[in-house]
């Protein structure tokens, strides 16, 4: 049993070696993502953000740029994901008063 | 409850460290414009500052920087400090969170996007820091609601 498990294993891994061996390498500009037009014909996204994001914004850091600004919804989330297991905690683990209703 | 150090050498230089962290952490939520960083950051090391104070001198002193009772209710506010830019920028005429239109005059676009990315970053930063503040407090001990 663990001899099987152990070649599963192994066979799980060389799939993964084999399948991260075909991904694009990572920054080059003829990735589809780095392209000015996406596949489908529309405006790539990460063109447009290195073009303007500094005029744009009035800020140099282009990670904050995006994660603040274009992409605002998302970071409102993530906040909104801390403060629920923040509340989450607070729900579960604090003591009450005796005799408080809530 | 928390158990403070004995050890008077862990009280001096964390007390002496505290706030070097505290101005490290705002330099980073506020100079994440120029460099890596930014609310979440500067808010981890500003809680991560708190907690360095709640494990070595104690509960009470530590309460005078920040109270336990603060620290679910800082969370929300963080929160809330975000979400308000953002409905700050409707009322200025755009749409939600879209900081160029905030009603602040006399400052052109591309500067005001800059100012609403501090704001929300400052947002950012205090949601964090009093999360981790609440979610240590909780574990410590139970509260007792005020």
């Amino acid at each position: 049993m663990k001899l099987i498990s152990y070649i599963l294993l192994l066979a799980f891994g060389i799939l993964l070696i084999f399948a991260t061996s075909e991904l694009p390498s990572r920054g080059h500009p003829e990735n589809p993502i780095n392209r000015d037009t996406s596949i489908a014909g529309t405006p790539g996204a990460a063109a447009h953000y290195i073009r303007n994001a500094e005029k744009e914004t009035a800020t140099p850091n282009m990670v904050t740029a995006i994660l603040a600004d274009y992409r605002g919804y998302d970071t409102l989330g993530e906040t909104t994901v801390i403060f629920c297991a923040g509340i989450v905690v607070f729900l579960i683990l604090r003591k009450q008063k005796d005799g408080s209703k809530i | 409850m928390v158990q403070k150090s004995n050890s008077i050498i862990v009280a001096l230089v964390s007390r002496f460290m505290v706030p070097f962290i505290q101005l490290f952490a705002m330099y980073v939520i506020a100079h994440g414009h120029y460099s890596p960083g930014g609310g979440f950051q500067g808010g981890a090391l500003l809680g991560a500052s708190i907690l360095l104070l709640r494990l070595t001198v104690g509960e009470q002193p530590s309460n005078l920087v920040f109270h336990t009772r603060y620290g679910t209710q800082m969370s929300g506010f963080g929160v809330f400090i975000y979400a308000a830019v953002g409905v700050a920028a409707m009322i200025g005429g755009g749409l939600y969170l879209d900081y160029a239109n905030l009603p602040i005059a006399g400052i052109e676009p591309a500067k005001l996007r800059s100012l609403g990315i501090l704001f929300v970053e400052i947002g950012v930063g205090i949601g964090v820091m009093a999360t981790m503040i609440a979610i240590f407090d909780d574990l410590a001990r139970g509260h007792f609601h005020d």
